[in-house]
């Protein structure tokens, strides 16, 4: 049952084969056992988890039932889930009970799944190994040595140790993509403005997107049916009509086209990692598709922008965290400054200290046109880069990662390095563009590598049915760590 | 050698929506603490902006009606900065690319000293733009701690900034003035100065003629004309001092205390905040088509200003009653409603003894309008004044009021009996004709009637007569207590002193 997909959990769970509140007690359980290992999640709160189990094993007891009903989902400590902890990863968050759910949340449970947990997280989503949360890092199912990734570690070895279904994660500049490389697992993170960012905790609010993490590709078309849909409460969701995104799954890939981009196969990329994708592509050849040589011609300034821009929006989006009105508060203070100051200098790990310090410089009287406004010209031209590249190609392929997992504490010391393992992710966000990771097989060290995939804006049907039929040519997406 | 001031003014005004600029909470005035601030208000993890369309349309017609450019595209920007009442440690606001654009607002200045006269002044608006309010700071709340109360924080404001265009408190003063009565006019914000509002920051400096700007000092937060006139004259005689005593301006954000008539220093331009501005990424840039714009405009009223050079061109009121007039437009309202009625009322005053009187030589409608007038700016406005109200809650009528005038044209009543009938309606309510009725008010204007009266005074005073017709003028008062006394004060004045002239000069 810990294998099935989703769509093979709903089969079960309408056949009454097995109840939503027997699922649910089973990952609970599997949680309870292997958590102590993975530190996936945050916060498990069995009672209203089987509660929810409860009211959706009512509504398949009356054939109510919807495709996720009953289905327990791990959602990302990111997102704002009325009456559970949700701390973002942070201590400055540890002990706030949010008040309310988020776009997310609401759309999980009008379609009856059930909360199974709040998954860990870097903190406010700030990493790619998942090291920077106040609770701890997370392992690599795959390898308890290694990092899962980030910043959604918690849900990618959730669904990587079968510790879920399926998971939520967000996605500012590679967050759903890289971690799902890292595990072995399937991520989208959809056009930006597709899923309502409402009650997810801001980092970036211009890249910040959500979407799916889950065993397959199929499973992640089943959940983005769930999660998508215009909130009138987000001023950037998107008014367009509902999506079913299993609609395209089984098309032949004939004639597709893939444009792979120079610049994400030239120097940094790890030999491993570089066969494996190139295995994928002989793969996709097979199916039919045409290989065609792209280029991005801008690649190489995606990560110096990006860190400019989103820590500029950050620095803004996290002043609210100062002591006043909830979160952590210093307990001895002198005066107001000093209770920001310390209140902000105990609450905030370093990682969002120097974020929000880098942030805040280049938002600066002095600075803001030769850093943030500039960045924000060549936010542009990367962006050209992907309409023109679209010109010649269905899809962009390419490696998610430009490694496969390293270990903890391997990059502790080199933020640089760190921000460099999300080279190839970090465009997409830039450009708004939907972007998608696979696994394609294992690296020198046994541990997954992934394929990503680049659709052109609201592509995300088109993607998933390129994913899902390597998926049925392949079984890379079925290997489990256990 | 004289100096020259120099004034410029930021004001904000509160905008008259039901709910808050970026959420659905309320906006009313004096709730509990907190009792209006929604998820958005406090700033919750996670909450959004979504704008408001009311706000950007009162916006959008204040533009309008200063003649601006309406900004088909804007951009909401991030002011950053840490206090506690300010919830998302920003203000979103406007900065590089406001909703409105340069426009101008003609005032009327009254120079508040002796002998000057009134005179008509442009002056530019430079810009203005949306922003959502801060809470309050309660301080020593409770044991010396400082309470927050976040009702407040979200309200929609437009932030209106003038061109230092300035020279006097006079002329400070009559700007505020006219953009108060115009937000109100226009519907977009009750001006409510007690419950902020109408706020206005007011920048000064002094400068010798033909020298360049002199350094500025902005007084914060004035929400009344008055302290505004008086903290305007202290600021500028204490710059104006400190520069002869070989003092230096420097730049600084003030305080007019209004109990010691003072301005204070709160910070210098050397602790002035690096508010970080940049474009807000959770709003879209605010598109205003033309459509929308025109469709605003088809709702504005008549404005003061072309309201003003109305009364003034057509109906031959003096600057001084238009001025009056179109000082709120409830008053204008009310003035152009007696107007209409009172002509409907009184079809033919033609006929009448006191409009044929006093060589008028304007036409009807002149006269008719420089009759409610008078009514409007002396005894209604002193009556309201007297009751502390102001026109909106104006106990009689603008029907009432016409019912009473088209007495006073057509005859019936004199001067003392419409004011009594005035003061009944103000008193009791009713209608002006069964008052008359009621209290036997209409004046005698039967000329036959008038003219047996005189006869029989000029009968039993001979000897008075004989005195006033060798040359004591003074005397003809004498006749007029009499005859008026004789009528019961009900006889019309005009026509009693026509017959008694007549008939005394034999």
């Amino acid at each position: 049952m810990i294998n099935a997909t989703l769509k093979q959990l709903g089969v079960a769970l309408r056949a009454k084969q097995i109840s939503s509140v027997e699922l649910t007690q089973l990952y609970l359980d599997r949680i309870a056992t292997h958590n102590p290992v993975y530190n996936a999640y945050i916060t498990v709160n069995a009672k209203t988890s089987l509660a929810q189990a409860a009211a959706a094993d009512t509504l398949l007891a009356a054939g109510d039932a919807q495709a996720l009903t009953g289905i327990p989902i791990a959602q990302k400590d990111i997102f704002c889930a009325q009456g559970w902890r949700t701390t973002c990863g942070s201590k400055m968050l540890a002990d706030f009970i949010a008040p309310y759910d988020a776009h997310v949340i609401e759309q999980f449970n009008r379609a009856g799944a059930v909360n199974l947990g709040k998954t860990n997280m870097d903190e406010f989503a700030m990493g790619s190994s998942n090291e920077t949360s106040y609770f701890g890092p997370v392992r690599n199912p795959w390898n308890p040595k290694a990092v899962p990734g980030g910043s959604s570690g918690g849900a990618a070895s959730a669904v990587a140790a079968r510790l879920c279904a399926a998971a939520t994660g967000t996605d500012t500049g590679g967050s759903i993509r890289q971690p799902a490389a890292l595990c072995g697992i399937s991520g989208i993170k959809p056009t930006y403005g597709t899923v309502s960012r409402y009650g997810m905790i801001a980092f970036a609010s211009s890249l910040d997107q959500a979407g799916p993490m889950a065993r397959s590709a199929e499973d992640c078309a089943l959940m983005l049916n769930v999660m998508t849909g215009f909130d009138e409460r987000d001023s950037t969701s998107l008014q367009r009509d509902k999506e079913d995104y299993t609609r395209d799954l089984n098309k032949p890939l004939t004639g597709l086209r893939i444009g792979l981009p120079k610049e994400f196969f030239a120097e940094g990329l790890s030999a491993d990692v570089g066969s494996r994708v190139a295995e994928a592509l002989a793969e996709y050849r097979k199916l039919g598709a045409t290989l065609v040589e792209i280029s991005l011609p801008n690649t190489r300034l995606a990560v110096p922008v990006y860190y400019v821009l989103a820590p500029a929006e950050a620095s803004s989006n996290l002043s609210r965290f100062d002591g006043v009105r909830y979160g952590y508060r210093a307990p001895e203070y002198t005066d107001l400054a000093d209770m920001y100051e310390k209140s902000r200098a105990q609450g905030f790990g370093e990682e969002v200290k120097r974020r929000i310090m880098i942030g805040t410089y280049v938002l600066s009287h002095g600075y803001y046109d030769a850093y943030y406004l500039q960045a924000q010209k060549i936010r542009r031209l990367i962006a050209q880069d992907f309409t023109d590249a679209f010109e010649q190609c269905d899809v962009i392929m390419g490696p998610t990662s430009p490694s496969t997992a390293f270990n903890l504490g391997e990059k502790g010391d080199d933020p640089v390095q760190m921000y460099l393992s999300d080279i190839y992710t970090i465009a997409v966000n830039l450009a708004g563009l939907p972007g998608m990771s696979i696994p394609c097989g294992f690296g020198d060290n046994t541990m997954p590598v992934g394929l990503q995939i680049i659709g052109n804006y609201f592509d995300e049907a088109r993607m998933l049915n390129v994913a899902h039929q390597y998926q049925l040519a392949t079984d890379w997406h079925s290997r489990a760590p256990l | 050698m004289s100096w020259e001031i120099v004034i410029g003014l930021e004001v904000h005004t509160q905008l008259s929506t039901q709910t808050k600029i970026f959420s659905g909470a309320s906006t009313t005035y004096g709730a509990e603490p907190n009792t209006q601030a929604d998820a958005v208000s406090i700033a919750l993890p996670g909450v959004l902006p979504v704008l408001n369309k009311g706000a950007v349309e009162r916006a959008i017609k204040f533009g309008l009606a200063v003649g601006a450019h309406i900004a088909p595209r804007s951009v909401f920007a991030r002011k950053n900065y840490f206090y506690p009442d300010l919830p998302k440690g920003y203000q979103i606001s406007q900065f590089d690319l406001p909703v409105v654009g340069m426009g101008a607002l003609t005032i009327q200045v009254e120079p508040l000293s002796g002998n000057a006269k009134p005179y008509e002044k442009v002056v530019r608006i430079t810009r203005a733009h949306l922003e959502e309010d801060a809470g309050k700071s309660v301080h020593g709340a409770s044991q010396g701690m400082t309470g927050v109360d976040l009702n407040r924080a979200g309200t929609p404001l437009l932030e209106i900034v003038s061109e230092p265009d300035m020279c006097s408190a006079a002329e400070a003063v009559a700007y505020a003035k006219a953009l108060h009565t115009l937000v109100r006019w226009i519907g977009i914000s009750d001006g409510n100065m007690q419950e902020g509002s109408f706020r206005c920051d007011v920048n000064v400096s002094v400068r010798k003629p033909g020298e360049p700007l002199g350094t500025r000092r902005e007084i914060k937060n004035l929400n009344s004309f008055k302290y505004m006139q008086q903290a305007i004259d202290y600021e500028v005689q204490w710059q104006i001092d400190t520069i002869e005593n070989g003092g230096k301006i420097h730049q600084a954000t003030i305080l007019f205390n209004p109990d010691t008539g003072e301005t204070r220093a709160m910070r210098s331009k050397e602790d002035a905040h690096d508010y970080r501005y940049f474009p807000d990424p959770d709003l879209l840039p605010l598109d205003i088509s033309e459509e929308w714009k025109e469709s605003l405009r088809a709702t504005l009223p008549e404005l003061p200003e072309a309201r003003r050079v109305r009364y003034v061109n057509e109906l031959g009121l003096s600057a001084y009653d238009a001025n009056n007039l179109t000082s709120s437009r409830e008053m204008a309202d009310y003035f152009d409603t007696c107007v209409n009625t009172v002509g409907v009322h009184a079809p033919s005053p033609q006929s009448s003894p006191a409009s044929g009187r006093g060589g008028e030589r304007g036409n009807q409608s002149s006269i008719l309008a420089k009759l409610c007038a008078n009514w409007l700016t002396g005894e209604l406005s002193a009556q309201l004044n007297r009751d502390g109200l102001d026109m909106a809650q104006c106990p009689v009528t603008a029907q009432q009021m016409s019912g009473m005038l088209a007495r006073i044209v057509d005859n019936t009543l004199s001067n003392s009996g419409a004011k009594e009938v005035f003061r009944t309606l103000w008193a009791e309510g009713g209608e002006a004709d069964a008052i008359i009725e009621s209290k036997g008010l209409k004046q005698v204007s039967d000329s036959g009637a008038i003219e047996a009266l005189v006869d029989e005074i000029i009968a039993a005073n001979a000897d008075k007569v004989a005195e006033y017709r060798s040359g004591k003028d003074k005397l003809f008062g004498f006749f007029v207590g009499l005859a008026m006394k004789a009528s019961k004060g009900k006889a019309n004045p005009a026509q009693l002193n026509d017959v008694l002239k007549q008939k005394l000069a034999g």
